[in-house]
């Protein structure tokens, strides 16, 4: 089945298997590897993506499902193919340390532009419980909460 | 409905995806036709019909958790939210897909029982027909719908004023699946007596369960603890690796005190 679908601003479409889910598809089809797969079932949040306006779990969604919406990925946060320069949360998230291994952070940084687009100052409870949905195995969680306030701080 | 009708017990109704594509990962479900809802509009309104508030199937948990109309009409839909999963689960999750799935662990169906909560569902060959909460949930993800069957929309009764509510839960971790939870419902009469209370458990059983005897006692004059008491008395649940039959009991006694104690506050206000 053909799919049609806005990505980071550009108009993508491909043929995939209706059965494919919208993360493989991300990767797979469209050649954005960004979005990383850890379980693939729905529960270690680094497939994270935005459709539409509110972040998804893009392994919970079939790529046929995405077809006609709006996909903002991890590759779409810094400033684009003319300017590479990284965007405020980015540079938050660097100056804080926030990431170690690289694996969780397509992740927990869509995760966290869907909550800053709809909520710029939120409280460190409420980032916290934003950040319970993604998994990470190597920080402890406190550097990317860091981050997070810093980048809510730098606003 | 036809596409349902026709591929029998292989076909299997895709709503939010976010309980059925996880089978699907996982091998354990392998259905030979999925039927995507994501793009039936009529499946997805909520409005007050009578002393209702009709959900369709297809809201999803996201946009209840943010709609003023639901906190309005039946508050305890929207304490339930932040239970369920995480927002990016709730994006995509729907009222109706939690209750179809009835997992006895979570949240909507406890509070579609507690509720006295009406099922409406539709087949191609024999119509709507409309289904109590108390009958709908039969055991561990099994529900009265038949396989060609679609949930279409849940009638929440909306209750008087002075009601309170409280969700409590025990998880692992925020955002889990309750090890043990309760909803609660109380609505006061004009002395500040209790009028009438409404108490379901989560995940003590192989379906949400009611405690008629404690909501009784409650209205009846009784304590918040001797009603707790009496809600957790006749449970027998099951162990698992994350508590046991005992913890699971005690705790789901403890659920049930913290859930009044914070509806009856609410019922004051």
């Amino acid at each position: 089945m053909n799919v049609e679908l806005i990505v980071n601003g550009a108009s993508r479409n491909a043929d995939t298997e209706p059965r494919k889910t919208l993360a493989d598809f991300l990767r797979e089809d469209l050649g954005l590897t960004g979005t990383h797969l850890g379980c693939e079932h729905g529960v270690c949040g680094a497939c994270t993506v935005i459709v539409d306006d509110e972040p998804v779990r893009s392994c919970l969604m079939l790529a046929v499902q995405a077809n006609g919406a709006t996909v903002r990925t991890v590759e779409g946060l810094a400033g684009g193919d003319d300017n590479d320069e990284l965007n405020r949360l980015q540079e938050a998230m660097r100056d804080s340390h926030a990431f170690q291994c690289g694996f969780c952070t397509p992740g927990f940084m869509m995760q966290i532009t869907a909550l800053l687009d709809e909520n710029p100052a939120p409280t460190e409870r409420e980032i916290r419980e934003t950040l319970s949905g993604n998994i990470c195995r190597c920080t402890g969680y406190e550097s990317i909460l860091n981050g997070v306030l810093r980048a809510v701080d730098s606003t | 409905m036809s596409a349902l009708a026709e591929g029998g017990e292989d076909a299997k109704v895709l709503a939010g995806g976010q309980s059925l594509i996880p089978l699907l990962s996982l091998r354990l479900a392998y259905p030979s036709v999925l039927i995507d809802v994501n793009r039936v509009d009529e499946l997805a309104s909520i409005e007050r019909v009578d002393g209702s508030l009709r959900v369709g199937a297809m809201v999803r948990h996201r946009t209840a958790e943010r709609s003023k109309e639901v906190r309005a009409a039946v508050p305890l839909i929207s304490e339930a939210m932040p239970f369920i999963g995480h927002v990016a689960i709730r994006s995509r999750g729907t009222i109706g897909g939690s209750i179809a799935h009835a997992d006895p662990a979570a949240e909507l169906p406890a509070v579609a029982l507690a509720l006295g909560a009406m099922i409406t569902a539709r087949s191609a060959p024999r119509g709507e027909r409309t289904i109590a909460a108390a009958d709908f949930f039969q055991g561990y993800f099994t529900t009265v719908l038949e396989p060609d069957e679609i949930l279409t929309s849940i009638d929440f009764p909306v209750l008087g004023e002075n009601t309170g509510v409280a969700v409590e839960e025990v998880a692992r971790r925020h955002g889990d699946f309750a090890m043990v939870g309760a909803v609660a419902a109380v609505t006061k009469g004009g002395r500040g007596d209790v009028a009438d209370a409404r108490i379901a458990l989560i995940n003590v059983a192989e379906r949400p369960v009611r405690a008629p005897e404690a909501e009784q006692a409650l209205v009846g004059g009784a304590s918040i603890e001797d009603a707790a008491a009496m809600a957790a008395a006749d449970l027998d649940p099951s162990g698992d690796l994350h508590a046991s039959p005992a913890y699971r009991k005690k705790v789901a006694g403890v659920c049930v005190k913290r859930a009044l104690a914070r509806a009856m506050e609410g019922a004051s206000k």
